[in-house]
């Protein structure tokens, strides 16, 4: 963590709880990056989290107002959060599997309604809190700790789906792009409406080991020699696609 | 207690409503102003009433996807500052189990209105029923209490609507009117005075949120947007909300408090009314909608001279064991009527030292008046 943002921490705060090569810690960064740029008042951030690895970014680090939720159900404690204090501005950071598996329903319907709410997914592509189970968001073919033979389903494309679902500002960036990445959670700030980005976190203890990917840098690589922009994959055949991720802002 | 007289948004005097209609009224004379909810038998109406009054109060409005996002909703908004509430019967009151008891254990003050049908499952959707008693209490995981009322009749859905408010405030604790189909869907009379009383939850700049010292056991409650960074969990927490979640000592105190909060101030929260108990050799033990039938019942038998009496229970949690003790001292026979297969019956046998007899009836019909005659006379 850069010292320069150490002042939106909670006091008392001392260490993450996030393991070595875990991409939340860049994550964390980026949005507090984004709200130091924007000159945000914490005093009027609510950030609304689920279970998993992915809501303790906010809870307890977050020197705002925290609510951190039930397994799923972030989405709609915001929901109740805004609609009565609408000057709150209200941001939920959770995980791929609270937010699209667990709390799919919860997650469309936000979409839908169109609530001023800036979602930001952590999607490390698996349950690492519990141990490594498959997720919503595994790719096909993936090891995890119930897909010894890797995962015989597709994943969900996140942005498509909240897309579909109503969402106005909807965009992908991996940790590896903190620019980019910054720059958007600023935009989903400012944005007035559903706003969604998915973050890609690399997960070396839960993903990368059983995937041949074992050291956090090897993971690192592996996600910036993977995410492409729109543009960049506009040439490239679907057997070449289907090893990209694409990443960027997809509507806003 | 912050507490006031305010004017009631309806105009004083009668009013000629049905149950569902008076628990909406309750709740906007609290002062409720953010309700979410999910359509469900038969306890609709208290939504679609609530959804005309709240506009018209400026209060806020949301029909969810489900019944769980419509009880986390209502968690998001009570710590936005709203008085919050819904509605749900059996299937939905299930679906919130696991938020109750977050409400419970981040003592968040939400009001649930469960209008019970005939259970298990679906059951029979728009038949009567009260087998919700043990799950308003034992529904969600671990030790926690909630408080739960229960109307006899569309005056009371009103008045314990708001009484339900004014506890969750007092107490920050989720409490829930346990209504059922007869009295949600009766049609009467149901007075209004010009004011009513209504409890605001307490607020101390900079005071620990969960943890005190007080004699009462309840912390004060700042809302999001006050300035205070507000850490909420449903995990094991500290006073000022710290995850702590392999502290033994912070476990054992947080649990113990939530519920010692509950238990020592029951005598604040406990009603129950009896009836001919002076002169009782046997009494009828009964709540909500049975509580008037076994009234009824006994009204009549008392001309024929049979010495009889009625304890009705307008509080379900805590349960009222002084009140059941002392009844057990005093009479010889305990009949406990109920819709459900004996739910307050086996609770009623751990306090009362005589005769306790179950009268459970769970046909999906209120249990009628020569149904308790017969066992009566029988016993």
């Amino acid at each position: 963590m850069v010292r320069a943002m150490e002042k939106y921490i909670r006091p008392g705060v001392k260490v993450t709880p996030f393991c070595p090569g875990c991409g939340h810690g860049l994550l964390m960064h980026s949005i507090l990056r984004a709200i130091d740029e924007l000159k945000m008042d914490m005093k009027k951030m609510l950030f609304v989290s689920g279970i998993g690895c992915a809501a303790w970014i906010p809870s307890p680090h977050f020197n705002g107002d925290t609510l951190h939720t039930l397994h799923g159900r972030a989405l709609a404690f915001a929901t109740g959060a805004k609609l009565y204090n609408p000057d709150l501005c209200v941001m939920a950071v959770s995980g791929d599997g609270d937010l699209s598996s667990i709390g799919g329903n919860h997650f469309i319907h936000a979409a839908r309604r169109n609530i001023d709410l800036k979602v930001i997914c952590a999607n490390n592509m698996i349950y690492g809190m519990t141990g490594g189970q498959v997720a919503s968001t595994t790719p096909k073919g993936s090891k995890t700790s119930t897909t010894g033979e890797g995962n015989p389903y597709r994943p969900f494309d996140l942005c498509k789906l909240v897309e579909a679902a109503g969402a106005t500002y909807v965009a992908r960036y991996s940790v590896t792009q903190p620019v980019a990445l910054t720059q958007s959670i600023k935009k989903s700030i400012l944005h007035v409406g559903f706003s969604f980005i998915e973050v890609l976190s690399p997960c070396p203890t839960q993903f990368g080991r059983r995937n041949r990917l074992d050291r956090p840098e090897e993971m690192i690589q592996d996600l910036i020699q993977r995410c492409i922009l729109e543009e960049e994959a506009k040439g490239l055949t679907e057997e070449e696609l289907a090893k990209r991720i694409i990443t960027g802002e997809f509507l806003s | 207690m912050p507490s006031k007289w305010i004017k009631t948004p309806l105009s004083k005097g009668v009013h000629y409503l049905s149950g569902n209609e008076a628990v909406a009224e309750g709740a906007i004379a609290a002062g409720c102003r953010f309700y979410a909810g999910y359509p469900i038998t038969p306890s609709s109406e208290i939504m679609e009433r609530m959804a005309i009054r709240l506009r018209e109060v400026g209060g806020v409005f949301i029909q969810m996807e489900d019944e769980i996002a419509s009880i986390s909703a209502v968690i998001g908004a009570s710590w936005a500052g709203a008085k919050a509430m819904t509605a749900t019967s059996g299937p939905g009151f299930s679906l919130m189990q696991e938020s109750i008891g977050y409400a419970a254990f981040t003592e968040t003050p939400c009001v649930i209105i469960d209008v019970q049908r005939a259970g298990p499952c679906t059951g029979q959707a728009t038949r009567v029923g009260s087998g919700d008693i043990m799950q308003a209490k034992w529904g969600s995981h671990g030790d926690y209490q909630v408080i739960a009322l229960s109307p006899w009749s569309v005056q009371e859905m009103y008045d314990l609507t708001l009484r339900a408010f004014n506890l969750s405030e007092r107490y920050r604790v989720p409490t829930m009117v346990m209504a059922d189909e007869a009295v949600a869907h009766l049609r009467e009379n149901l007075s209004i005075s010009a004011k009513v009383e209504v409890l605001n939850r307490k607020k101390k700049k900079g005071a620990s949120p969960f943890g005190t010292e007080e004699e009462d056991g309840v912390p004060p409650m700042p809302s999001f947007g006050e300035g205070e960074r507000l850490l909420v969990t449903g995990s094991t927490h500290d006073g000022f909300g710290f995850r702590k979640t392999d502290d033994p000592g912070a476990h054992a105190k947080l649990v113990s408090r939530i519920s010692e909060k509950i238990l020592k101030n029951r005598g604040q929260i406990i009603e129950t009314e009896d009836y001919f108990l002076e002169d009782s050799e046997i009494a009828v033990l009964a709540y909500g909608f049975t509580a008037r039938t076994s009234l009824y019942v006994v009204n009549h038998l008392r001309k024929d001279g049979m010495k009889a009496g009625v304890l009705r229970l307008k509080t379900l949690w805590p349960f009222p064991e002084e009140a059941v003790k002392e009844l057990g001292r005093k009479v010889k026979k305990v009949l406990v009527p109920e819709m459900n297969l004996g739910q307050v019956a086996g609770e009623v046998r751990k306090y009362c030292s005589c005769e306790v007899i179950p009268l459970g009836q769970t046909n999906g019909e209120v249990i009628q008046p020569e149904t308790i005659i017969e066992m009566l006379k029988k016993i």
